[in-house]
């Protein structure tokens, strides 16, 4: 059925038409101008209903609890301290991750830092650590390396190419034309700075900024390493421990207030700042660059200490333990074993969203309208869930309605098409780009029927992105840890848990091969990033964001 | 004699939800090409855009029609109601004695042979030019070296490797169009093919492309809203508005003799003018003028002239005296704004270089050669 929507435009809306017969059934035209694709919009939405069931069944179960329970659990001693410390974190890390990312994008597209090139590309490389890797590795290496100032030291190095990335396309983007014209009407360089470059950049960072404050709140990896109660341990030790689960649920719809609360707080804050684009189409010219004189060993020294923090530690911790892990007796079968998981649970995961990710990036690509927008909306509110919360709520989901699903593939497969759904619509709304309108009706007006135009031409054009958006998926699964963590079946365990156990019981060598792998899974998207965007110079960066 | 017939048809699109900026939607509308912007005849509910109000449109065999309008008149969507994208909801289509589509009969587009040639081109990106070119054609056509055969005729003999991206703008609209003609289908669609690329290239490219077509022997439908193009490509020129084609003719009998001031105006250069009917024809600020047929039975017209049926010459008793407001220079010829002395009038007139035209203040005298058009006010 979705076949046979993806191939025909027009002509399958104008079939539809046809049943109205001839003159005008102003019914049937009505219900067709708001659901233009009948299938496709069905199957979107049961798609998105789908990928919504962890926030509703999170929300059912808290309002089956009753009210008592929920104030027992709120009056709870150190509820207000968790608050205040995932508050916290959240704000240090944030302004940490802007004070990294915003200096060195204008280290890098600015100035003239040497070797800004090579700096361009590594200061995008910690996107392929796992933060729950990165506390591994600094706790395996330095001694007592525990609490919230470390926490924060580990997540501003992870999180910081989040602000970077975006910020420095900006940059880069930024018309240096304005700039000029800004001189040439009488302000000095620092005040053309301050009331026009950084004015046009605003967006991205705030977008960047966005994007770490959400991190942060749902990070689990790292704060269960270092050993800070945030709000996602407090969820897991209290499902883990508790016989009275009540905590962990009105813990995991707090969480996804504060979520929520700074997600509405960004678009509010956006309604309110205009949006940039630039205006006119001359060409782009590299914008002139600013002299750092003496600056210039300081500015050196700064980004190789960032750098040699968030990479040079890993690597050295990896290299320290690796061999030691590897040749311990009995770990190849158990990486293997791990490896075997990792590879079934993200594949499962990976397929699921993908078949659910069709039918809404085919509907926003060829019958957009605001049932679509809203529907691609929807799939975001999960994306922004914590781990953590999905993986609790669908573990009390398959206990208590999905039975036969708990503790198989699948349910995991449903936390990971929950959490990492946008991902597939973008990749299948941009390969649906690939194979215009125009092109199928070109097809068919040479004399092919619709079938053979699918055959021939969809297919053909839109399968290299699909597959990427898998591919995509697949990668990020791998990496996922809280709910793999409360949901993989009993004594299967993945690299990622693997790792996380070894690590809380401080067999940092026995941790080290499964840290190495995922590393290099992790590598593999973030040097497909770079090498889509144009490798090196300051244009590569353009497409990070 | 398998003339296309276009009879009395009519197309009511729904409106679409317009709010928002998504890309998608954008797109769709490049791709989709249904003209929104021209909400002529809302119906009474005032949700639904008349785009077209009921067509006719005569294509003879072997010809090339141009569809003219300016941009919202209905005519892409005329297209693609030819091609059978879009159901027509009142009317019919007839190729010679064959319905295409009218009441209760819809032919899916495969099945019409109606090849078109879409605005940007949208050559299969996957295929080379020769699959592009083949990709209408069955086994034996392909084996009859029908794809060379095209590909000499659009003047890309040899390119059948290349691939679509490897092509300039103009190269990858002979690819299209040679994509098109290969089947040899009934009816050739030119979706504005020309709109895209630079002036200097485009008419290279549109003279070649009318010699592939005649050599071919292909009967196609030109759209576009470019005046120039219509009136030198076309066999024959309709001229729409408002989802009608208000005129039909050969591109002399459209400049010369429009139907109305409008349909004078939108297809060349003009000086419309107040007149009141006179012994000679009719009477204006440029004098007595001669009609072209009989006069309408009305008080009060409107005369059109060309600007190149008024003549510059220096002051003399029996010119109309006139002083130059602004010259626009074009190179081969000028335009001059004239500004009458006795009249509060302002006409203007194409005057060629080599006649060397008077300059900005020039006292000038005007006038009138050939006869004029004129309608009721």
């Amino acid at each position: 059925m979705l076949r046979h929507e993806a191939m025909t435009d027009s002509p399958s809306r104008a079939r539809t038409v046809q049943r109205a017969r001839f003159g005008r059934s102003s019914v049937r035209r009505a219900w067709h101008h708001l659901a233009p694709r009948p299938v496709l919009l069905a199957a979107s939405m049961l798609a998105v209903s789908v990928s919504a069931v962890p926030l509703v069944y999170l929300a059912v179960r808290t309002a089956e609890a009753g009210w008592p329970r929920v104030a027992t659990a709120l009056r709870t001693p150190g509820l207000l301290e968790l608050t205040l410390r995932s508050l916290a974190l959240t704000a240090v890390v944030t302004a940490g991750c802007l004070v990294i990312g915003v200096g060195t994008a204008l280290l890098v597209v600015r100035t003239d830092l040497p070797a800004r090139r090579f700096f361009a590309v590594v200061a995008a490389l910690p996107l392929a650590i796992p933060t729950y890797v990165a506390g591994y590795a600094w706790v395996s290496l330095v001694d007592d390396f525990h609490g919230f100032a470390a926490a924060a030291v580990v997540l501003i190095l992870c999180c910081s190419p989040y602000v970077y990335l975006p910020t420095a396309a900006a940059l880069a983007g930024a018309d240096p034309a304005t700039e000029e014209a800004a001189r040439a009407l009488g302000r000095g360089p620092w005040a053309t700075f301050v009331g026009v470059t950084l004015r046009q950049i605003r967006p991205a960072i705030t977008a960047g900024a966005l994007l770490v404050a959400l991190y942060v709140l749902s990070d689990f990896g790292a704060v269960a390493i270092l050993r800070v109660n945030t709000f996602t341990l407090a969820i897991f030790t209290s499902f883990n421990l508790g016989f009275d689960r009540t905590g962990a649920l009105v813990l995991s719809s707090m969480l996804v207030l504060l979520t929520m609360a700074i997600l509405v707080g960004e678009l509010l804050a956006r309604r309110t700042t205009t949006r940039y684009a630039r205006v006119g189409s001359g060409a782009r010219r590299p914008p002139e660059r600013i002299a750092l004189g003496y600056w210039r060993p300081v500015a050196l020294a700064g980004l190789a200490a960032v750098a040699l923090a968030a990479l040079g530690v890993p690597a050295a911790a990896l290299a320290r333990w690796f061999s030691v892990g590897v040749s311990r007796p009995g770990s190849l079968t158990e990486i293997a074993a791990a490896m075997g998981n990792t590879l079934t649970f993200s594949a499962a995961g990976a397929a699921l969203t993908m078949l659910l990710a069709l039918p809404i990036g085919l509907l926003g690509a060829r019958a957009p309208g605001p049932v679509a927008a809203v529907l691609d909306r929807v799939t975001y509110v999960s994306h922004a869930l914590p781990g953590v919360v999905v993986g609790l709520s669908l573990v009390f989901f398959g206990i208590n309605v999905a039975y036969p699903l708990y503790q198989t593939p699948w349910l995991l497969a449903l936390a990971y098409a929950a959490l990492f759904l946008p991902l597939g619509v973008g990749a299948v709304a941009g390969a649906a780009a690939q194979a215009p309108p125009g092109l199928e009706e070109a097809a068919r007006s040479l004399g092919r029927g619709p079938l053979s135009v699918f055959r021939t031409v969809t297919v053909p054009l839109t399968l290299p992105g699909i597959g990427a958006g898998a591919a995509l998926v697949f990668l990020t699964c791998m990496k996922e840890l809280p709910a793999t963590l409360l949901l993989r079946p009993t004594g299967a365990d993945t690299l990622a848990t693997e790792l996380w156990t070894h690590t809380s019981v401080a067999a940092y060598a026995a941790a080290a091969p499964y840290a190495a792998l995922l590393v290099l899974l992790a590598a593999i998207p973030t040097w497909l990033l770079a090498v889509r965007s144009g490798a090196t110079g300051p244009a590569v960066i353009g497409g990070g964001s | 004699m398998t003339d296309l017939i276009v009879t009395g048809v009519h197309k009511h699109f729904r409106r679409r939800w317009r709010s928002g900026s998504s890309e998608h939607l954008r797109r769709r509308w490049r791709s989709g090409g249904r003209e929104h912007s021209g909400r002529h005849g809302r119906d009474a509910d005032g949700g639904s855009v008349h785009a077209l109000a009921g067509v006719d449109l005569t294509v003879p065999s072997g010809l090339l029609v141009a569809v003219l309008g300016p941009s919202g008149c209905g005519k892409t969507t005329l297209l693609r109601c030819l091609a059978g994208f879009e159901r027509i909801d009142e009317g019919s289509i007839r190729l010679g004695s064959r319905l295409v589509a009218g009441p209760g009969r819809h032919t899916p587009p495969h099945r019409r042979r109606f090849a078109i040639v879409p605005q940007e081109g949208a050559l299969f990106p996957h295929l080379s030019v020769a699959g592009n070119v083949a990709y209408g054609l069955d086994r034996a056509a392909r084996q009859r070296g029908r794809v060379d055969e095209v590909l000499e005729l659009v003047g890309l003999a040899g390119y059948g490797r290349r691939m679509p991206h490897e092509l300039s703008g103009g190269q990858q609209q002979r690819v299209a169009v040679a994509r098109a003609l290969a089947p040899r289908p009934e009816i050739i669609l030119l979706d504005e093919p020309f709109s895209a690329l630079d002036a200097h290239l485009r008419a290279e490219l549109r003279r070649d492309i009318r010699q592939a077509l005649q050599e071919d022997g292909a009967t196609a439908i030109l759209v576009t809203h470019d005046q120039e193009e219509a009136l030198s490509l076309a066999d024959q020129v309709a001229v729409m508005r408002d989802g009608r084609v208000v005129q039909q003719g050969t591109p002399t009998e459209v400049y010369r003799t429009p139907v109305d001031a409008w349909v004078g105006g939108f297809v060349g250069g003009a000086v419309l003018l107040p007149g009141v009917p006179s012994p000679a024809g009719v009477r204006t600020v440029l004098g007595d003028l001669a009609l072209r047929g009989a006069p309408p039975s009305a008080s009060a017209l409107t005369v059109l002239l060309r600007p190149e049926q008024i003549v510059v010459g220096p002051p003399a008793p029996d010119a109309v005296p006139a002083t130059v407001v602004a010259r626009d220079f074009h190179g081969h010829d000028a335009l001059l704004t004239l500004r009458l002395v006795d009249e509060a009038a302002t006409v203007a007139a194409r005057v060629l270089s080599a006649a060397d035209p008077p300059s900005v203040g020039d006292r000038v005298g005007l006038r009138v050669t050939g006869p004029a058009s004129a309608w009721p006010a």
